[in-house]
């Protein structure tokens, strides 16, 4: 069920009036409000409105973001921003947290590590690795010529998998002893559960789900640029009062670091008490089911069908397409929902979000829930019998046709161009 | 839509239903229309919302609404599909026997379940000689010490074979003609209660049509229905408040016609411009608004009439459910008719809708027996 | 074995946020209010666990008055009682001080077996606050839930989504589960549950009355601040083929030729 008429005014009186005295942080100084309404437009909640020519401010949708600060040319909001603790002048270092699956370090952590270069050299500090696992030792070195300056491993039985409890022991033990300035860590399944814990316990913030990363030059604070509102708006996210400063970023945001063989750098190994090392929770088994060879996370190009597709056996055709690219095939909610394609496959709000090279949507309309799980693709083809069907307003090419004569042909063209 | 002035509890139920019509029958009913399985899993969704208590009275599980509820509900449900809808309207028609002559012991054994929706109700007459004329009943009850046993084939009978409660209309004595039938309750699982034949239909296919077989069928004696002789009374009875009930699945059928229609006239164009602007689209787009409306006024007036407690209704529900069952038909034929050939197609729900209107006009007696039920219900009022 | 918690979040319906093509700018106008979609798995596993161990299920909420409204909802699918953290001293709050705000909440409210929330907010899209819960609380979580399997002698074992597939672990209850879609298809709310969720009791907690250190609440407590908001370039629609299939297909691999290095 929902409401568009503001909440019934259904609480006691006594806790309304304690809510109407409590004090604000932000004001809005009438004298100098000119009535101009540039704050409403920025103003991403729906919080200000026009009262009289003056801006009036609802408390209840304000978020304190600040968007209308910026925007008022007149000085006539103010925020009143207290310092929420003091940043540790002496943290150093951008840390990448580097993910390893059975011994095998994940793309992502490559893509952090470049990202993670460039910060660290506009910082003039060390770009270190963190390494845990199991018999993973070897793998530091490859972290180096990743243009890692320093790798922290930490080896045991224990880490094997990733578990909650024991990385986030380990990695708060790291912070602590470290003081970096900047942690990273991939926005992946392991990734989003343990940063979460270890800001939590570190007390810092955490920026989820970057687009971009990049230095302010002039207080060196980390900034952090992702999107809300599935894509709608963008907020660029300071932490300036703490260290370290914690951000996630997705796959295929970034550019994986260069192989530099000759890059210098040192390993660190790390040890602690048997009990960090325990967790409350056990893995009692670890099943692999994603059904094309390709996971539509991590893939380069995705084929993906919808509606469409009229059946779950018409997939073959992208199947085919997907072989013949290297690509991944993906689906739309309609199509999981009708249970043509696992939901593993899904794009979109409910789904997942990628942002591959190339993205192919074959007989998808285009509904908000799926372009925002996909409209950060570099690029995208859209081919759709409907010609105005949403998807192509986001295409960069658009096919108007019947999906089940097209796609065969591009797959038989592109299997001649790339001679597979 | 005109303003009905619905209670707070008949708006609950409107959009209640609204939305398990879009989120959960919409999707599915091209397929079962096509598979003709039983919609078992929109039973179990329709069963957790309270939907099947609406009209039972609350001692005994249910809402305590009356056949305006019923009919909110039922023309929500059949926006989406007039097929699925039946599972919810054919055990009405199975229950209101029960809920209007049921004695204590018999209500409160069966109406709780089929509040809660863990069991479905049937509602069993038609015979292979016995449509229209229901004096052709062929089925008989012979009593037998403290039970009657029965014997004989019901067909055409919506939710057999699924529903587990059956109310059957039985001769119990032949030589009485209409004062020799008789109301049982039947339980499925009695001995010698069989199901036969599944009907392969043009349409309402989700819904199950099924053939009932009485082979010595034991039947204890505290399951007639009111008393022995009262087959007849308790059919009429039963088809006067049920018959809003066909009038709204009418209705439903036709209000979604309608607006897919609207929707499809002002998105598809031809000449450059939405069909929608063509005055000859507007006119048929007029008329069909305004049947569906007319026809909503006079199936919700009568149930509202019911639901006051008028005795003499069987003119008002004849009226209803031949008015809507005939706008059914022709909405969503002139509905086909503005999608042009997609709406021949089987591939959009146009041609479905019209297909599952037909049976409105036969089923719970042709409109030509609603009209005879008119007619003599005119001729009588103006006798007095 | 105790009540099952659920936390959950009214969040915009993204499927109303509009943008207005002059400005760039979101219309927020007639944009609907809802449970955030992954909460309502949420709700539902919650409702089940409740039939299940005939325990009792508790929902609450952190956010403005209205936010009440999704309370109210979740009583209507089955939900037996309904907290609203609800404070001006909470505005601003970032995910540290939300999930410590919450956390505190929870020790005020009771002793549960099982707190659930949905993956991640679609407003937000942070995945942290419910992490967040559990750090604080000091209890284990299990994130990506897409079944509880078993729960038995104080411990779950459940299933838990990864990239590649999925894992089964065992967790010792009292456990936070952030859940996923595949986890159960949410029930709609039922007529009585309806009329319930109009005349329940919201039960309202302000910062008065938890035990809470007042600078980690609101902007004071959240060490993350928004510098800065802008509105993404949108994306425009590029070039269409309307010609026949063959020549389109022809003209699209040329055009891609560079992209998938033929």
């Amino acid at each position: 069920m929902t409401q568009k008429v503001p909440w019934a005014k259904k609480l006691p009186l006594v806790l309304r009036n304690l809510i109407d005295t409590m004090p604000n942080n932000i004001n809005i100084i009438k004298d100098k409000c000119v009535g101009c309404t540039l704050c409403i437009k920025v103003c991403p909640f729906g919080a200000l409105s026009m009262h009289e020519k003056k801006a009036i401010l609802n408390l209840d949708l304000c978020t304190l973001c600040g968007a209308c600060l910026e925007a008022c040319k007149f000085n006539a909001i103010t925020l009143k921003r207290e310092k929420t603790g003091v940043a540790d002048t002496e943290a150093r270092g951008v840390w990448v947290f580097c993910e390893q699956k059975r011994g095998i370090i994940q793309s992502v952590s490559y893509e952090l590590l470049g990202k993670g270069r460039e910060l660290a050299n506009k910082l003039k500090s060390p770009l270190c690795a963190i390494l845990l696992g199991h018999e993973i030792e070897n793998k530091a070195q490859e972290l180096i010529h990743r243009q890692a300056d320093i790798v922290y491993v930490v080896d045991h039985h224990n880490l094997k998998n990733f578990l909650d409890d024991p990385y986030t022991n380990i990695l708060v033990r790291l912070i602590r002893k470290y003081k970096p300035e900047i942690v990273l860590c991939g926005a992946t399944s392991i990734g989003r559960s343990l940063i979460s814990r270890v800001a939590v316990k570190i007390h810092t913030g955490l920026t989820a789900d970057c687009t971009g990363l990049d230095i302010d030059e002039h207080k060196k604070n980390l900034l952090q640029t992702r999107p809300a509102f599935g894509g709608n708006i963008m907020a660029i996210i300071i932490t300036p009062d703490h260290r370290p400063q914690m951000a996630t970023v997705r796959h295929k945001v970034f550019k994986e670091a260069t192989i530099k063989p000759d890059h210098k750098g040192k390993i660190i190994k790390e040890s602690f008490d048997e009990n960090v090392y325990v967790s409350r929770t056990k893995v009692l088994d670890v099943i692999e089911e994603v059904t094309s060879t390709v996971n539509i996370a991590e893939a380069d190009i995705i084929v993906s069908g919808g509606r469409g597709m009229k059946g779950p056996e018409n997939f073959k055709l992208l199947e085919d397409l997907a072989n013949v690219l290297n690509a991944a095939v993906g689906s739309s909610r309609a199509a999981v929902d009708s249970g043509w394609m696992p939901y593993s496959h899904q794009v979109g709000q409910t789904g997942k979000t990628v942002c591959p090279k190339i993205y192919i949507a074959c007989g998808i309309s285009g509904q908000i829930q799926h372009l925002v799980g996909m409209q950060s693709s570099d690029t995208i083809i859209a081919i759709n019998n409907d010609p105005h069907a949403p998807i192509f307003t986001v295409a960069t090419y658009g096919i108007v046709g019947d999906l089940f004569e097209v796609v065969p042909l591009l797959t038989k063209k592109f299997k001649e161009a790339l001679n597979r | 839509m005109m303003d009905y002035q619905l209670n707070e509890q008949q708006i609950m139920i409107r959009d209640l239903c609204r939305k398990i019509a879009q989120e959960k029958i919409a999707p599915i009913a091209a397929e079962y229309d096509k598979t003709e399985e039983f919609p078992w899993p929109i039973v179990k969704a329709l069963a957790q919302a309270d939907i099947f208590g609406v009209s039972i009275p609350v001692e005994y599980g249910g809402l305590g609404g009356g056949v305006l509820e019923t009919c909110i509900a039922t023309e929500e449900l059949s926006k989406a599909c007039g097929g699925i809808t039946l599972c919810f309207a054919a055990s009405y028609l199975g229950l209101d026997p029960i809920i209007l002559f049921g004695n204590e012991e018999q209500k409160k054994k069966y109406l709780p379940d089929l509040a809660a929706g863990k069991k479905l109700a049937a509602f069993a007459i038609t015979e292979p000689a016995a449509g229209s004329d229901a004096s052709g009943i062929q089925t008989t009850a012979k009593k037998k010490g403290d039970h009657y046993v029965l014997n004989g084939t019901k067909h055409f009978i919506t939710n057999g074979g699924e529903a587990d409660i059956y109310v059957v209309i039985a001769m119990s004595d032949k030589t009485k003609g209409a004062r020799g039938a008789t109301a049982f309750i039947l339980e499925k699982s009695m001995k010698g209660f069989t199901f036969g034949k599944k009907e392969d239909k043009l349409g309402i296919r989700a819904s199950s049509t099924r053939e009932l077989i009485f082979t010595d069928c034991e039947v204890p004696k505290e399951n007639i229905l009111g008393k022995e002789g009262m087959g007849f009374i308790i059919t009429m009875k039963t088809f006067d408040v049920s018959r809003p009930g066909v009038a709204s699945q009418a209705l439903g059928i036709a209000a979604g016609a309608l607006e897919a229609a609207t929707k499809y006239a002002r998105e598809r164009i031809q000449f450059g411009k939405p069909i929608s602007s063509f005055q000859g689209i507007q006119w048929m787009l007029a008329d069909m608004a305004t049947e569906v409306e007319a026809a909503r006024a006079l199936i919700y007036a009568t149930a509202r009439m019911i639901d006051a407690g008028v005795k003499s209704v069987s003119k008002e529900s004849a009226m209803a459910k031949l008015f809507a069952s005939d706008v059914a038909m022709k909405v969503t034929t002139d509905a086909v008719q503005i999608f042009g050939g997609y709406g021949y197609m089987k591939e959009y729900p146009a041609e479905k809708r019209m297909r599952d209107a037909k049976i409105t006009q036969i089923y719970e007696g042709t409109n030509q027996i609603q009209r005879n039920i008119i007619a003599l219900q005119l001729i009588k009022e103006m006798a007095k | 074995m105790n009540d099952i918690l659920v936390c959950i979040k009214q969040v915009p319906d993204t499927a109303d946020v509009k943008i207005n093509p002059e400005t760039n700018t979101l219309i927020r106008e007639g944009v609907k209010s809802i449970i955030n979609p992954f909460d309502m798995y949420a709700i539902e596993e919650a409702i089940r666990l409740k039939e299940k161990f005939g325990v009792k299920a508790v929902a609450l909420t952190m956010g403005p008055p209205q936010a009440e409204a999704a309370l109210r909802e979740a009583i209507s699918m089955g939900i037996d009682e309904a907290y609203l953290i609800s404070d001006r001293a909470f505005a601003g709050s970032d995910t540290l001080a939300t999930s410590y705000t919450i956390a505190k909440a929870i020790k005020k409210i009771g002793e549960f077996s099982v707190i659930l929330c949905g993956k991640q907010a679609s407003d937000g899209d942070t995945a942290q606050v419910g992490p967040g819960i559990s750090t604080h609380l000091d209890i284990p979580q299990v994130t990506y839930v897409k079944k509880i399997e078993e729960i038995k002698d104080n411990t779950a074992r459940v299933e838990r989504m990864t990239e590649e597939g999925f894992e089964i672990l065992e967790a010792p209850l009292p456990c936070l589960f952030t859940v996923v879609k595949e986890i159960n298809e949410p029930r709609l709310p039922s007529l009585k549950g309806i009329m319930r969720s109009k005349s329940a009791k919201i039960q309202l907690l302000g910062a008065a009355q938890l035990d809470i250190e007042e600078d980690r609440l609101g902007l004071k407590g959240s060490p993350t601040l928004v510098s800065k908001i802008f509105s993404p370039e949108r994306r425009k629609g590029g070039e269409i083929f309307t010609c026949a299939a063959e020549e389109a297909v022809e003209k699209l691999v040329n055009n891609l030729k560079n992209e998938i290095h033929c």
